[in-house]
């Protein structure tokens, strides 16, 4: 039977490439046994590879605009180089030798896609066709935390679309990211001032978890001693739910109050076993709550120095008073309508500001001033401290990517606009809402208003004993408008930027109001009630008066990215972060209105073309995993990694085994594993590595033993953070199985894995894929992310839920944990990006992708071995090769003066990101090319590493010319002001230029070597006031 | 302590709490003390507070019961003076040993001298 198949194949091959006959016929014949089992596996020959990547001119019915020659950088010529340096002649021998024979499963892929992928005009055809089928053009006046919003074209092509701004990776390297750190800078000097709070964050990943964030951090400050934690009723309901999940694992109960009613509402507060409180201003029924009420909820928290939180819109508070001003502690919210689409719920910017006292303890990155080494101002990422990737199981968050690139549009949009135009847009806002608001409160409306203030919602009760859904239906039928059911006869709608006076007149015929024209002439916009406006004067700094004319903007957008090395720079060899193309023929369909005009709380029926997508995404995502089910919910890879464990654990308690609650994981491991872990209320206990690099089996096995009534799961990451493949794995897996416990794969290293072997192959019961790494979605300079968790058969029941709307792939049901995001399927925007990346690789594509990957990193590890200590591949080592990433040690030097930072700042000499540093070995850097870098760039960064070697052997020799390192970065500026190049001992030519390609093709960084020390110190986040300004011109 | 905590009592029960030259050399330049609020009851083993440098942050674990009497408030300004001084003016805070409390018997402490003698076998 399989001969037979297996034959046709063959046959099939030979009929359509006369070329590739002679090849096959020959192996064949040498080999016959071997092909034959080889053609029933997934086939990554080199001969393969030729053939996906060279046209067939005589196959008319396949356009010439392949993506997989696109994609990946070395061509077939290159590749057969490339494996010759290591002693190979074929892609496929190779693998073999570096795969380990029982990891290595070559499992088909069954991709819903051609084969050999679709081409670029193709795929941009197909993802038109179904985009089609959103209901795009429909008004939504849903509200409920999304609304509409222009985004100026000016931002959209020179921000959001543009790959300068994408492709750049979280701002680790300040020295050459200070456009993006300005950015977000702006950012959080927006958010600071609007909430009135002086410390903001540069985004989280939606309201949410923003909100999940504010009530932990409130548990923390009780050191986790008060457990109840009290919210208002009046909340958006999606953020109530992931306020449950996360409170769950520590066992917080949550308890809902009606704050309308202040007095019972201060009477709960005042117990001493309450740690903070969330109210919403305005709330999601549209009402404002009076100040005094505000003051009254802050008195009676702080009486007992707990703290109140006020979940709150950043357009209403251009004109409301800050909730700082009543005493809130915490400030959080979505920034999505400055500019950020709806985009089927995500990715959107939530922000996070508190209260000085609370600096050290708020989540999330934060942008800091210091300055360089030559004194001059410049930014960086501040109070790293505080993150998971130092504090593992002890930090108080596990967010690790937020939403970077969505704060930066909300950050440019008020940019452009300045405070004035902000405050235009919210009194139009406002002005054409009280039309409506009172043209119902009017005697010849049906209809009841039930909040008596508003800045933008209004929530209806229906008179004439109409039903909410009849009223939907007429809406929709006759004006194309989407309202909101809040329950069987009432409705609630919010009105935005994008409102017209056609779509107010629309509505008041929706509400049977006649007369509209005499509602319509009133004039609002400057009616907001006194006792809710703020009185000072909003965004006072320069940079927010600067720029409000195109010209003007455009050439500002344009210097910051310029400052900034991104992709289209050079490579980006970061370890673990799998910095690949992120194609253009993906990206476009992301600023398409068919998949961003649309309300995460559009009925089924009107996202049929997300439902399609989706569906098939996530049969693909399976496939590749080997896995049975999947929720794409997660919007970050920490987030992953909790739902994930939140599922396991939901699973042991459907069991009967709650009690397990011991989670394995190696001392190797991401820092966001321990930190999830924790935040999942899981015990985490390390599991010790060996001196090679692998885990130790014999520790995880002791263990395991001794938590054997306890233990929940092990975190694995695979290939190993330390970028092998362990053949020991699948034995790993056994003994954690064997004793009850679950095993979650990490798949930030799936990039290795792709049509080769899979966590599910393995035996995992879950993992995380991190679309933004292995699956093309851009990094976006610190998010959006995607990642989504894939679990086997058992888990399914438990993957989460939504509150608000039903899943549309049919995912929830009693036994799902709630949810983890505030929108059903997370950043759902950025889902058409990996959907394209699959779709054109193709099963017989996609392989290759890993493949390639390896034989890149493999490569440059050759290259630099006999330059660099190689961790782990060398001669200590039974192991010959590195999976997708490798380790360059430096530690040898440190006692000589020379340190793994040097190196990475000496890189940008070179126009080149540093590798990952320090991660997962301190004092080292860890390399991943990818495999959508051509041989040049490899070559040129190999190149580059060489040449710093010569270097550091000038330094450990005391030569004065190995200051060079010490000095790097050199800034334009270091060179041409700085006055003691005479004692230097190394030239202006030598700093700037120590390879001749740099002459054509040189990136400068902006500021020198940046001093953390002084920015931890003296924390300041936000823009230099006006005042500072003025003082230091003086 | 093994955690490199070190505990000064005098006869009234007051004791001084701090980490040793050992810990802060290991820590670098120390950025920011977080210390507790006075008055606050402390378990041994429970967190009192952190330290952190640009690169790292530390826990520092009460060292037996007790409660907190006075914290140094020149750390908030100066963080620094844990590096120069940890054995003296880098003490951190001031407690009242718990009833009952006899620190030649609470489990995990050693004199200065066993201590030592831990530190030559860690390198």
């Amino acid at each position: 039977m399989l001969r037979t198949r297996v034959t046709a194949l063959l046959c099939r091959a030979t009929v359509r490439s006369s070329t590739n006959y002679v090849s096959l016929a020959r192996t064949r014949s040498f080999h016959s046994q071997s092909i034959l089992l080889k053609t029933a596996a997934t086939d990554i020959t080199s001969t393969q590879y030729s053939r996906i990547f060279n046209p067939d001119l005589k196959n008319i019915d396949r356009p010439l605009d392949t993506f997989a020659r696109r994609h990946l950088g070395p061509s077939p010529s290159d590749v057969k180089k490339m494996l010759k340096t290591m002693g190979y002649s074929d892609l496929n021998a190779f693998i073999e030798e570096l795969v380990p024979p029982n990891i290595l499963k070559r499992r088909p892929l069954k991709l819903e896609a051609p084969s050999k992928g679709f081409c670029e005009q193709e795929m941009l055809q197909h993802l038109e066709k179904i985009a089609n089928k959103n209901h795009y053009k429909v008004k939504n006046f849903i509200g409920k935390g999304y609304y509409g919003t222009i985004l100026p074209p000016v931002i959209q092509r020179n921000l959001l679309e543009s790959p300068e701004w994408y492709t750049s990776y979280t701002p680790y390297q300040p020295e050459i990211s200070q456009g993006r750190l300005e950015a977000l800078l702006n950012f959080q000097t927006v958010v600071s001032d609007l909430t009135g709070l002086p410390v903001a964050n540069a985004s989280l990943l939606d309201e949410g978890t923003a909100a999940g964030e504010a009530m932990l951090l409130s548990f923390n400050i009780s050191r986790k001693k008060k457990l109840k934690y009290v919210i208002d009723k009046k909340l958006h309901q999606q953020t109530k739910s992931v306020l449950h999940t996360r409170a769950k694992p520590f066992n917080i109960e949550i308890i809902e109050v009606d704050c309308s009613d202040i007095k019972k509402a201060v009477d709960v507060l005042k117990n001493p076993d309450v740690s903070g409180c969330l109210v919403q201003y305005p709330a999601t029924d549209g009402s404002i709550l009076p100040p005094d009420s505000m003051k009254q909820l802050s008195d009676a928290l702080h009486s007992h120095k707990s703290l109140l939180s006020v979940a709150s819109d950043l357009m209403a508070l251009t004109l409301l008073k800050p909730p700082a001003h009543y005493g809130a502690d915490i400030v959080l919210g979505s920034s999505q309508r400055f500019g950020v689409p709806m985009g089927y719920g995500g990715p959107h910017a939530a922000f996070f500001a508190v209260i000085d006292k609370l600096n050290r303890k708020i989540p999330g990155r934060i942008v800091g001033i210091s300055k360089d080494r030559l004194g001059k101002t410049a930014l960086r990422l501040a109070l790293q401290t505080r993150e998971q990737h130092i504090k593992r199981d002890k930090a108080t968050s596990n967010i690790c990517t937020a939403q970077a690139l969505l704060a930066n549009v909300a950050s440019s949009y008020c940019v452009y606009h300045g405070p004035k135009g902000l405050q235009n847009i919210s009194r139009r806002i406002f002005s054409l809402t009280s039309i409506l608001a009172n043209a119902i409160e009017n005697d010849s409306c049906p209809h009841e208003l039930i909040n008596k203030t508003w800045f933008d919602t209004l929530t209806i009760k229906l008179g004439n004993g109409i039903s909410s859904e009849q009223l939907l239906d007429k809406a929709l039928k006759e004006f194309n408008i989407n309202l909101f059911a809040v329950d069987t006869t009432t409705i609630s709608l919010a009105l935005d930027e994008t409102t017209t006076k056609a779509d107010v007149e629309n509505l008041l015929k929706v509400f049977d109001i006649e007369n509209s024209s005499q509602f319509l002439s009133e004039d609002y916009s400057n009616s907001f009630p006194r006792e809710f406006q703020r009185t000072d004067e909003i965004l006072r700094n320069e940079v927010f008066h600067m720029h409000h004319s195109e010209t003007a903007m455009l050439r500002y957008l344009h210097r910051l990215q310029s400052r900034d090395l991104s992709l289209a720079n050079s490579m980006i060899p970061l370890g673990s972060c799998t910095m690949k193309l992120n194609s253009t023929v993906e990206m476009m369909p992301i600023t398409w209105p068919q998949f961003s005009n649309i309300h995460p709380f559009q009925p089924s029926n009107q996202v049929q073309g997300y439902k399609e997508l989706i569906t098939s995404l996530e049969k693909d995502l399976c496939s590749i995993t080997g896995f049975d089910g999947i929720s794409l919910q997660p919007n970050s890879g920490a987030q992953g990694e909790y739902t994930g464990l939140r599922v396991i654990r939901s699973y042991l308690e459907s069991k009967g085994e709650n009690h397990r609650n011991v989670c394995l994981i190696p001392v190797s491991a991401h820092g966001t594993n321990p930190a999830s872990a924790a935040m999942a209320g899981l015990k985490v206990v390390p599991v010790n590595c060996l001196q090679d690099g692998s885990l130790d089996l014999v520790d995880l096995k002791n263990k395991a033993e001794q938590h054997s009534k306890e233990l929940a799961a092990v975190m694995i990451t695979y290939p190993s953070t330390y970028g092998l493949f362990e053949p020991g794995i699948q034995h790993a897996i056994d003994i954690v199985h064997s004793f009850g416990g679950q095993v979650y794969l990490d798949g930030a290293n799936m990039n290795a894995q792709v049509g080769l072997t899979s966590p599910g192959d393995l035996g995992a019961d879950v993992c995380h894929l991190n679309l933004h790494k292995t699956f093309s979605i851009p990094h976006g300079g610190g998010g959006p992310a995607g990642a989504p968790i894939c679990v086997k058969s058992h888990l399914i029941p438990h993957l989460p839920k939504h509150d608000v709307v039903d899943m549309i792939t049919g995912i929830g049901g009693s036994k799902s944990i709630d949810s983890v995001s505030s929108a059903p399927y997370g950043n759902a925007l950025v889902l058409p990006i990996s959907y394209a990346y699959i779709k054109m690789m193709g099963n017989e594509g996609l392989p290759f992708s890993s493949v390639i990957a390896m034989l890149n990193s493999n490569y440059m590890m050759t290259r630099l071995k006999d330059h660099y200590k190689i961790l782990f591949v060398n001669e200590m080592s039974t192991l010959k090769h590195c999976a997708h990433e490798f380790i360059v040690d430096l530690r040898e030097y440190k006692a000589k003066g020379v340190e793994a930072i040097d190196v990475a700042k000496r890189l940008q000499d070179y126009g080149f990101h540093a590798p990952t540093l320090a991660f997962p070995v301190p004092g080292t850097l860890m390399i991943e090319p990818t495999e959508s870098e051509n041989l040049e760039e490899l070559d040129r960064f190999c190149d580059a590493m060489i040449s710093i070697k010569e270097e550091i052997n000038a330094l450990v020799a005391g030569q004065p010319k190995g200051q060079i390192l010490k000095n790097a970065p050199h800034s334009l500026e270091d060179l041409i002001t700085s006055s003691n190049w005479d004692t230097r001992g190394y030239t202006r030519e030598e700093a700037a230029y120590p390879l001749p390609f740099l002459r054509y093709n040189k990136f400068w960084p902006t500021v020198a070597r940046l001093d953390d020390t002084y920015g931890d110190m003296n924390l300041i986040c936000t823009c230099p006031s006006v005042e500072e300004i003025a003082n230091e011109t003086e | 302590t093994s955690q490199h905590e070190w505990i000064a009592v005098h006869q009234d029960k007051t004791a001084f709490v701090g980490i040793t030259k050992y810990a802060t050399d290991a820590l670098g330049d120390a950025t920011y003390v977080e210390l507790p609020e006075v008055g606050t009851e402390i378990a041994q083993g429970e967190s009192l507070g952190s330290i952190e440098s640009v690169k790292s942050a530390s826990e520092i674990y009460q060292p037996a019961d007790g409660t907190v009497e006075e914290i140094n408030t020149n750390l908030e300004e100066n963080p620094g003076v844990v590096n120069e001084d940890p054995m003296g003016d880098g003490w951190l805070v001031k407690m009242k040993l718990g009833e009952g409390v006899n620190v030649e018997q609470v489990e995990g402490l050693m004199s200065l001298e066993q201590y030592e003698k831990t530190l030559v076998h860690d390198d």
